[in-house]
């Protein structure tokens, strides 16, 4: 077959057919993978949240909630219910004061404001110096560990500024924007908390005060 | 009688100027920093320089006799000098392992990889040090604190430098009597900015620096860090400070004047100092390193072939 | 020339890495472990063989003033299918490697082949160029990371051949990547002068 001339019908064709060709195929396969996307987001969240609070049997993606932090913004909150009753709650919380952009975290916390577990989620700290986040704030060493620790009590802080948190060696900035992460976490847990659970709270007594 | 007439190209005098006596005068110029270093860090002083400077020669000496096949130049000092200057930029309790790898780097890759001492783009040392800064970031900036004469080395007691403090906004400063000694954390040639100084008068004696380079690299940083100061007081520490903390006289006075580096011609000397003061700057004040001395010194490396396109020295009697 | 040649000349002779040094960006970029490497380069391989079969299918059909066009809507059609598929299916891989998936469809050494083999030669031949390529650029890449896994965190496909507290970060860095590409092609330069 002798290859088409560059004029002008031909050219209009060809790239037409080119371009609905590939639409078609793209429409397609985007079909059938958007299903699956979309799951395995889902279940990469929902394995995150399992992995920060007790055992739960709840849907906490359908029930997630909006809480306000101390400083205005608004995070959302995966209540972990377990036959009925409130085990725990994963914040999806980030900082902005990170040495190199934003830290997105998501914490546990029980009912009475102990830290479970934390995960890091995304972040742009020093591999080697920020980055060991990930790792330093739950080896039992020293002050380093926040896990366990009641945020009732009060706000996380690093030694340097007066608190009990060891702060990742050579990286003060980083531990600091993941100790603010935390708090930030907890007073959007507590703050809508507060107003969301008060009926809850009341029936069961008040074990919580 | 023929042999008394032989012609030769230019020069005709010569002033028994050689690599060796430049080398060796600058090490020379580094001992009274060597020695207050061992005053302050001890022993952790003597084996990190000692490590560095056999490691260098070694590694000079391998790349040359097995990878390259020529003939070793080991004995000129340039490979001795770069141990030395390597090792000034090291904390003092840098275990012996990050040492040799630091000088592999310094001699294999800043500078035997460009063809050897004359083609190296940048300055050996800094390279050798920034490879450790950039990969082994924790035992880098974890600094020995001063002490007299300590027997320590690997398990010294640490402590932060001036310039991190300033760069994380807690902590105390150490005095300015202090900084000029060299009595504070920070790597072992860099404390004493009266011993630098005194180096630095004996390299313009012995004439084998100019004093273009390191006055235009301080007067820029005085300048550009005391115009924040006088901007905001609170937020950007004074002139002085930055002036006697971290490398800047050691990389001003050493490294920024490393002949096979830095520009030939006044004029553009001048310029890369100016340069040089100006990103140290920019790094130290707006960037997420406290230090931005060697960083600043590589990329005016780098620089250096424009310059000296620029600013070409005159012909003798050019107007 | 034959079929075998043509795939082992883009393996060897003609190694997009380290012979025509194109597609530095993904090289540099997706390299600093081994398996990271090896799955950029097997979805450049997969993309690469496809776009040349089907280039040179329709090579006829394409006016020349609009080829370019036309090759970058066919690579792009095969690289975005291939992005979905993987996001929903090996999302772990995904992870590592979706910034650069997208890349592949300006990916030098696949419009490179497209132009300068695939649209002047057979169906059967361009695959099997396609597939050389591919493979040149994965076996290089998988070296590359291999290279930067071990010296940057002390261990090869994951698995730890080093003493615990080394890591020399540079090499999982950009600069490593520089450095290590660098004196790669510096000892292939050698070994094949030889």
């Amino acid at each position: 077959m002798k290859k088409l001339q560059s004029t002008l019908p031909n050219m209009l064709l060809s790239l037409m057919f080119t371009c609905v060709a590939s639409g078609v195929i793209l429409a397609g396969v985007n079909k059938y993978t958007a299903g699956p996307i979309a799951l395995s987001k889902a279940e990469a969240l929902e394995k995150a949240i399992r992995e920060v609070t007790p055992e739960f049997d709840n849907d906490p993606l359908g029930e997630a909630y909006k809480g306000v932090s101390f400083d205005g913004d608004s995070l959302l909150i995966y209540p972990a219910v377990k036959d009925g009753q409130t085990v725990g709650v994963a914040v999806d919380s980030y900082t902005k004061n990170g040495f190199s952009g934003e830290i997105k975290i998501i914490v546990g916390f029980d009912t009475g404001g102990t830290l479970i577990n934390y995960s890091v989620l995304q972040h742009a700290e020093t591999p080697g110096l920020g980055s060991k986040m990930d790792v330093w704030f739950r080896t039992d060493k020293n002050r380093q560990s926040v896990i366990g620790r009641s945020l009732a009590a009060g706000y996380l802080s690093v030694t340097k500024d007066g608190g009990d948190v060891d702060a990742i060696t050579a990286s003060t900035i980083t531990s600091r924007a993941f100790l603010n992460a935390i708090n930030r976490a907890y007073s959007a847990y507590k703050g809508t908390g507060a107003d969301a659970t008060t009926g809850a709270t009341t029936k069961e007594g008040g074990n919580n005060e | 009688m023929e042999n008394k007439l032989i012609i030769s190209p230019s020069p005709h005098i010569h002033s028994g100027d050689s690599i060796n006596k430049n080398m060796y005068g600058v090490l020379i110029a580094l001992i009274p920093a060597f020695l207050v270093s061992v005053y302050y860090f001890g022993l952790g002083a003597l084996i990190v320089t000692v490590v560095s400077v056999l490691s260098c020669v070694l590694f000079e000496y391998l790349i040359q006799r097995f990878l390259l096949k020529t003939a070793p130049s080991v004995g000129d000092g340039s490979a001795v000098l770069t141990g030395v200057l390597l090792a000034f930029n090291l904390p003092s309790n840098l275990p012996v392992w990050i040492i040799v790898i630091g000088a592999l780097v310094a001699i294999g890759i800043g500078k035997m990889s460009f063809g050897g001492l004359g083609n190296n783009i940048f300055n050996p040392a800094l390279v050798g040090r920034v490879f450790l800064l950039i990969s082994f970031p924790a035992p880098m900036t974890t600094w020995p604190l001063p002490g007299r004469l300590p027997l320590t080395y690997v398990d010294a007691a640490t402590g932060a430098t001036s310039l991190s403090l300033l760069n994380e906004g807690t902590g105390h400063l150490p005095s300015c009597v202090d900084m000029l000694l060299g009595n504070m954390g920070g790597s072992l040639g860099e404390v004493s900015a009266l011993a630098l100084l005194l180096g630095f008068a004996y390299l313009l004696i012995r004439k084998i620096i100019t004093w273009h380079i390191p006055v235009a690299v301080v007067g820029t940083l005085v300048a550009s860090t005391g115009l924040m100061h006088l901007i905001d007081p609170l937020s950007y520490a004074g002139p002085l400070i930055h002036l006697l903390s971290g490398g800047l006289l050691l990389g001003a006075v050493f490294m920024a004047t490393d002949y096979v580096t830095s520009p030939m011609s006044r004029t553009g000397m001048l310029v890369y100092g100016v340069g040089i003061g100006l990103l140290t700057a920019v790094i130290r004040l707006f960037g997420s390193y406290p230090e931005g001395v060697s960083f600043a010194i590589l990329i005016m490396n780098a620089l250096t072939p424009l310059i000296n396109n620029y600013f070409k020295p005159k012909h003798f009697g050019e107007k | 020339m034959s079929n075998i040649k043509i795939l082992l000349n883009g393996i060897i002779r003609e190694n997009p890495i380290f012979v025509l040094l194109l597609g530095m960006c993904p090289t540099l970029g997706t390299t600093s472990s081994a398996i990271n490497g090896m799955g950029m380069g097997l979805a450049t391989t997969f993309v690469l063989s496809c776009t040349n079969m089907v280039i040179s299918a329709l090579k006829n059909l394409i006016p020349n003033a609009v080829r370019i066009p036309c090759y970058v809507v066919i690579i792009a059609t095969f690289v975005t299918p291939l992005q979905m598929c993987m996001e929903a299916f090996l999302p772990s891989l995904y992870q590592s490697l979706g910034l650069f998936i997208p890349l592949i469809v300006v990916n030098c050494i696949v419009l490179g082949r497209a132009e300068a083999f695939a649209g002047k030669n057979g169906v059967i031949p361009s695959g099997f160029d396609g597939l050389g390529i591919g493979l040149g650029f994965t076996l290089a890449l998988t070296l590359l990371g291999a290279i930067r896994e071990l010296l940057g965190t002390g261990k090869i496909f994951g698995l730890s051949c080093m003493p615990e507290e080394y890591g020399s970060l540079i090499f999982v860095l950009a600069p490593g990547a520089f450095i290590a590409l660098g004196f790669l092609i510096a000892i292939i330069n050698k070994i094949r002068k030889v």
